[in-house]
């Protein structure tokens, strides 16, 4: 084996082969460079809610619930191009692993409650996954679709535990004694959802910008190939759907913590198909476009009920109205950027390095409308 | 074994290379063989697309493997592949009995193959696209990746400077952040190869690396295979008999499922089953290989 690589003419002087012995440069580490970056935007957070009434606090901390959502859906269908119409189902289990956690297992801290409901979700996920990676295009997206209608039916099968369509009530009191009296509690919870948020996503920035997220890619491109490259398909696969399950339920996990109710209401096949309409909208081939993808999620329904409310539109127009701008919106973006917002920015800032430097190659990279490694973490 | 001797005119095993059949005595001396195919057959439903086919690889060598249009080529590298199971017969590689091999097991055995469609990832940029083909060197695992740590790191650096060797030694080291879609066809060929390439494999499997070439290319491809044959082993699916007649050491000819002759390139020429079966339609291999 070790012959074959100091024999090869030519590539023998490249860089390349035999440099294991050579002494090398030090590498500085994704995870360092991502919980940098974490960290940044964690304080922007929380300088945000500073500057913020206690209402905006709450949308904030709901736009990092989506963001981390949509993220895993990112992964699993704009990277590994497994399209899932039924993400919301693991919301839902996600949201009631923490509800029944914290009303039935008090002593557990809220971190222990979000971690299980990552790892019950991401059990789930392997389930889904392990099944999902024989099915392709329609059939999986019917599949999923199925979960989505199907899991929040379970809460009307088990009505004591899970009380049926009322969902399930509690409170938790997250704010250290210390705290209580100085940071509002809205504040205090966005803040815990944004670490959870950020913590999350330096995991899927690492997994995204290395070796796994091309791997996810070339699956998505061509499955032969992948596997004459070394790559086992189906446990490529069912990683993008274990990855993206947990990251719906700490999702879950986190709406439910952050309003103190899991009701099969909040978890219908529209919210499924809301996070994939957002992954559309952002860009469905980075994480950045999960984050305007959550920020069209929350403010489009802000933005829509203002609107509503400010023309007096009865109740049953006003209901749907969000989701019908939202829908007109997606069709708009789409037209104007077949890659979504962030395929839109990627490209004008192309187009203005190109302007400003000609010559650097830049140009021949405005033809790769949606170059997927500009990907990184919010 | 007896492939061994194809060079020697005068080796009394020479009697062998008239007939395929002949020349299974099934000798299991596996110390100058790579790679070993016996008596393998595959239908599909009523079609016989292989039929007790033999071929025998030794290391350094480049053998090619040529037939018609139908002729069962491709399905021979998918049965090697493990992408068809084949109905009956074996396949030995370096001596070991290959049972149930899956795909993706092949990089790590030492094995690369380039498709006729090239399959290269659209979405992934040129260098992606061969640094993914170089995971077999990789060492961290996926908590690693999760993780982020320098160990996935240094990895990732490595997977990037062999690409980019390989790439250079391609030239197409300059278009490594494009994606393939926008290359002309040549050149998108190179990167096929530089992705099964950059394995390091022991065994290089090529299915019509030659096709939608223009004539300069082919030459440059020819040159390309003899420097490969100083460090791998080639095994190329074409039917430009011209390319084949240049480069191979050794010639197996497939028509309609069956080796019909098996040699040194001159003795193939003048086979007359090869002749009669095949060389007969070469006028217009050689038409479209010039053209
Ligand atoms: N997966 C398959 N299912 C059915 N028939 C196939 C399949 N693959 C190949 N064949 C048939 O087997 C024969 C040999 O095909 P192939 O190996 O692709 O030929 P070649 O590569 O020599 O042109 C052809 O008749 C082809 O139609
Ligand atoms: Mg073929």
């Amino acid at each position: 084996m070790t012959s074959t690589n100091t024999s090869r003419p030519g590539v023998a002087e490249a860089p390349a082969s035999g440099g294991l012995d050579r002494p090398r440069t030090r590498v500085v580490p994704p995870l360092l460079v991502h919980l940098l970056a974490a960290l940044v935007a964690l304080a922007a957070v929380v300088a945000l809610t500073l500057l913020t009434d206690p209402f905006t606090n709450l949308r904030i901390a709901t736009v990092g619930y989506y963001l981390v959502a949509v993220a895993g859906l990112a992964l699993l269908t704009g990277f590994n191009g497994q399209v899932s119409l039924g993400h919301g189902a693991f919301m839902f289990i996600g949201a009631y692993t923490v509800a029944l956690l914290v009303l039935h297992v008090p002593a557990f801290p809220l971190w222990a409650d979000l971690l299980l409901a990552a790892v019950t979700s991401g059990v789930a996920g392997l389930l889904a996954g392990a099944a999902a990676a024989r099915l392709h295009g329609p059939y999986l997206a019917g599949a999923t679709l199925a979960l989505a209608v199907g899991l929040p039916a379970v809460t009307q099968r088990f009505p004591e535990l899970l009380e049926g369509s009322n969902g399930l009530s509690f409170t938790v009191n997250s704010t250290p004694d210390a705290l209580v009296g100085v940071v509002p509690p809205t504040r205090w919870q966005a803040w815990v959802v944004w670490v959870a948020v950020l913590l999350a996503l330096v995991v899927l920035a690492n997994l995204a910008r290395g070796r796994l997220g091309r791997t996810l890619r070339a699956v998505r491109d061509d499955e032969v190939a992948a596997s004459l490259a070394g790559v086992h398909v189906g446990r490529t696969k069912v990683l993008a759907f274990l990855v993206s399950a947990v990251c719906g339920g700490l999702a879950g996990g986190l709406q439910a913590f952050l309003l103190g109710t899991a009701a099969p209401g909040s978890f219908t096949p529209a919210l499924s198909l809301s996070l994939l309409a957002a992954l559309v909208l952002g860009g469905l081939g980075s994480l950045w476009g999960a984050l305007w993808g959550a920020l069209a999620l929350v403010y489009f329904q802000v933005w829509t009920e203002d609107f509503s409310d400010l023309l007096h539109l009865p109740t049953n127009v006003a209901d749907n109205l969000p989701l019908a701008l939202y829908g007109v919106v997606l069709v708009v973006v789409i037209l104007l950027f077949p890659h979504g917002v962030q395929g839109g920015l990627h490209h004008l800032r192309l187009r203005l390095l190109a302007s400003r430097s000609p010559r650097r190659g830049v140009t021949d990279r405005v033809t790769d409308a949606d170059d997927p490694r500009s990907e990184g973490e919010a | 074994m007896p492939l061994r001797d194809r060079h020697a005119e005068t080796s009394p095993t020479n009697a062998h290379f008239s007939s395929a059949v002949e020349m299974r005595p099934m000798t299991s001396d596996s110390s100058d063989t790579l790679l070993a195919v016996r008596g393998v057959t595959v239908r599909f439903g009523g079609l016989v697309a292989l039929h007790d086919v033999e071929l025998t690889i030794r290391p350094r060598t480049v053998v090619g493997v040529i037939g018609p249009n139908g002729a069962g080529k491709t399905t021979l590298f998918n049965v090697v592949c493990g992408f068809v199971r084949p109905d009956s017969g074996t396949l030995h590689w370096r001596g070991q009995r290959l049972r149930r091999h899956r795909p993706h097991q092949l990089a790590k055995l030492g094995i690369s193959r380039t498709m006729q469609a090239l399959g290269l990832f659209a979405g992934l940029t040129v260098l992606e696209n061969v640094m993914t083909g170089a995971n077999r060197h990789a060492g961290s695992g996926t908590v690693a990746a999760l993780l982020g740590t320098a160990g996935s790191a240094r990895d990732e650096r490595d997977l990037r400077e062999r690409a980019l060797a390989v790439l250079e030694e391609l030239d197409v080291a300059d278009v490594r952040d494009a994606l393939p879609g926008s290359l002309p066809y040549g050149v998108q060929k190179r990167v096929a190869l530089a992705r099964a390439l950059v394995a390091e494999p022991d065994l290089l499997l090529l299915d019509e690396p030659a096709s939608g070439l223009s004539s300069a290319e082919m030459d440059e491809l020819v040159g390309r295979l003899r420097w490969l044959r100083e460090s791998t082993t080639v095994v190329l699916v074409e039917h430009h008999m011209d390319l084949v007649m240049r480069v191979c050491d050794e010639i197996v000819v497939l028509n309609f499922g069956e080796v019909i002759a098996t040699g040194t390139p001159e003795r193939v020429r003048a086979d007359p089953l090869v002749l009669d079966a095949y060389l007969g339609n070469a006028a217009d291999g050689e038409e479209r290989a010039g053209a």
